[in-house]
């Protein structure tokens, strides 16, 4: 035994304790549990936006159960898969419940992962000293991308078929390697059997191990720092004798309690979708992923799944004659950075050449290669927040009222986008998302200028919290 | 020696993600038989896995090709990227006989293959002024009647002709002409 004497209960003590000490003279249990549940100190002034954390590790858990189930029905054959989810549909006993449960899990994962990033984006929870929380985050959420892409592929529909083509050549649009890089990821010339087994194989296996990996990083990360919450003050510059901070309040129970009645509004949310409309109108399943693939025919009209659309717009609308805004774009950023900022002349140097070889770039390659970066970038550049956004407090709450403006025209913006991306392409619509795509890269690149300007309340020493 | 085996490993498991050999060996020339078609007929076959279209072009739709001259992106099929169009289809029809357009259907932006809307005039997700070709569903892009693109679109490059040559008046072969297999 490394310790006997350290607290050892004593031989009158009820079994379970002596079991417990038993398993902690040899395991951390009791102190993990302690450091992320009963001891972990949370800011007592959350608010339901703070629910979204714990829903999505709800969802991860069901995605996770319900995907283990499927495995054991399902076929990876490419003459096999689509009759094997309509079996799973029809001849599994309950299988169309687990079946409807997982495809509804995704678009309800996305759901949350939207919601908590907004949380994230009003409160300032990406700011010092919580950015490798926010880079954790976006890794997670480029991780959950590819799953939805590659677990999209398995039913093997018609949608399946031809959105995995698309996402695949669109590693073809790289300059000079994406042609032989697109036929490295198939496995041949065309999507096939190949193709949809090593998708198989990343969706069961190697991307939820990556995301787990995460999932435990995110949250380590956020309980070594502390929670930001809606005031954005930091709790742990106000302790108590003994080094509790006087405004927060340990996650367990108090919070517990508060997720457990969210999962339920939420259980209750998803089930009605489950029973009631799980298609929900050809947005979490669309109809034509009902007709086996077919590598001879493109079905008329097809989008992909509605959480990837205000980035798929993004693509769609970056054509020939768009370049020339782009590069005319490109001259005012690197104008207004040699004009308007304190950066050394070496930088503002490497700036205008970066710029002039973006410029270059334009010119020399092809539109379809630049819709690929733009709708990467508009992905990735997320991760940038922390460093973007130079705003002297965190919290909306505190911010410029027009700032909240500000937000709510991205918002919308990213919702036209998605909008726009489930509908077939017309010149109005290709306009309305070429605008929308430049307001949507002026948010994020101008950020670091808007974020600083008009006039800011002053942040409370502690947390603004009524009783109840 | 550590270093070296790990790469080597690491090798190991990155050549598994390319093409096997049975996949390399699928992709025979297929022949197929054109009599009967009529004009205005589609067919298409299959050929190494993608939809290869015949066209059988009208006299009005050939002569639509006159009047996408200069609404067309690379009107002499000039542009190498995608695909080298073959020194016989290397012609305002991009084609052996005026009448008869061989392409691959398979479009050059990002991969679906688009769908034939023959029918001149307007019509939803089209210009006013189309003269008949096709339309690519996933993002917009629009051919002429010998599969050439249109003008800021998506797609950068005109349909690929594949090799192919005529074996009588009614059989053409996919995939091999006088000079080889593709």
């Amino acid at each position: 035994m490394a310790n006997p004497q350290k607290g050892s209960p004593s031989e009158q003590a009820p079994f379970s304790a002596r079991a417990l000490h038993w398993v902690d003279q040899r395991f951390p249990a009791s102190s993990t549990w302690k450091a992320h549940l009963s001891e972990y100190y949370a800011p007592k002034n959350f608010n339901y936006w703070y629910a979204f954390g714990s829903l999505a590790l709800l969802v991860l858990v069901i995605q996770i159960v319900t995907g283990i189930f499927l495995v054991m029905h399902y076929k990876p054959d490419s003459n096999l898969a689509f009759a094997s989810v309509e079996y799973i549909m029809r001849d599994v006993p309950w299988g169309w419940l687990i079946r409807y449960m997982h495809s509804t899990g995704a678009s309800a994962f996305f759901i949350v992962v939207y919601l908590h990033m907004v949380r994230g984006l009003l409160y300032g929870s990406y700011r010092k000293p919580r950015e490798l929380v926010w880079l954790f985050g976006v890794a997670i959420f480029l991780c959950l991308m590819a799953e939805a892409f590659f677990g999209y592929l398995l039913p093997w529909g018609q949608m399946s078929y031809w959105g995995a083509q698309v996402i695949v050549n669109l590693f073809g649009a790289i300059p000079f390697i994406g042609p032989d890089l697109s036929l490295w990821i198939r496995g041949d010339y065309v999507v096939s059997d190949a193709t949809l087994n090593r998708f198989f194989s990343f969706h069961v296996i190697a991307i939820p191990l990556v995301l787990l990996g995460l999932v435990v990083a995110h949250i380590v990360a956020l309980h070594e720092v502390g929670s930001n919450n809606p005031d954005g003050v930091e709790i742990k510059e106000k302790k108590d004798e003994n080094g509790i901070p006087l405004d927060g309040i340990p996650f367990h129970p108090y919070y517990t309690v508060h997720d457990v009645f969210v999962a339920a509004v939420f259980l209750i949310v998803f089930s009605a979708v489950l029973f009631f409309a799980p298609e929900m109108g050809g947005y979490f399943l669309e109809a034509n992923n009902f007709v086996p693939a077919n590598p001879l025919k493109t079905p008329p009209h097809i989008a992909p799944v509605w959480y990837f659309t205000p980035f798929y717009s993004i693509l769609r609308a970056t054509t020939s004659e768009f370049v020339y805004a782009l590069e005319a774009g490109v001259v005012a950023y690197v104008a207004l950075i040699a004009l308007k900022t304190r950066w050394s002349g070496f930088a503002k140097i490497a700036t205008i050449v970066i710029g002039a070889l973006i410029i270059i770039g334009m010119l020399v390659f092809d539109a379809k290669f630049w819709g690929v970066v733009l709708m990467g970038t508009s992905v990735l550049i997320l991760g940038g927040l922390p460093w973007l956004d130079r705003s002297p407090v965190k919290s909306i709450r505190y911010r410029p009222a027009w700032h909240m403006y500000v937000y709510i025209v991205f918002f919308v913006v990213f919702l036209i986008l998605g909008y726009l991306g489930v509908n077939p392409p017309n010149e109005t619509r290709n306009l309305i998302a070429q605008v929308c795509t430049f307001l949507y890269f002026g948010f994020f690149l101008l950020m670091p200028w808007w974020s600083t300007m008009g006039s800011f309340q002053p942040v409370p020493e502690r947390v603004t919290y009524r009783p109840h | 020696m550590g270093g070296v085996a790990g790469v080597a490993t690491a090798g190991a498991f990155v050549s598994t993600f390319q093409p096997s050999e049975r996949a390399k060996a699928a992709g025979a020339p297929v022949e197929v038989d054109i009599s009967g078609m009529q004009p205005g007929e589609m067919r298409t076959v299959e050929w190494r896995g993608k939809p290869v279209w015949l066209v059988k072009r009208s006299p009005e739709m050939v002569a639509s090709l006159k009047k996408t001259d200069s609404e067309v992106a690379d009107p002499d099929s000039d542009r190498t990227q995608f695909s080298v169009t073959p020194d016989y289809a290397h012609n305002e029809y991009r084609s052996i006989k005026p009448d008869l357009l061989v392409v691959v259907g398979i479009c050059s932006h990002l991969g679906c293959s688009p769908n034939p809307r023959f029918q001149a005039g307007p019509q939803p997700s089209l210009p006013n002024d189309w003269e008949g070709g096709f339309l690519c569903p996933c993002h917009g892009s629009t051919f002429d009647l010998a599969g050439r693109v249109f003008k800021n679109k998506p797609a950068p490059d005109n349909l690929q002709v594949p090799r192919h040559m005529y074996l009588s008046d009614t059989r053409l072969i996919i995939g091999k002409d006088e000079k080889g297999e593709a």
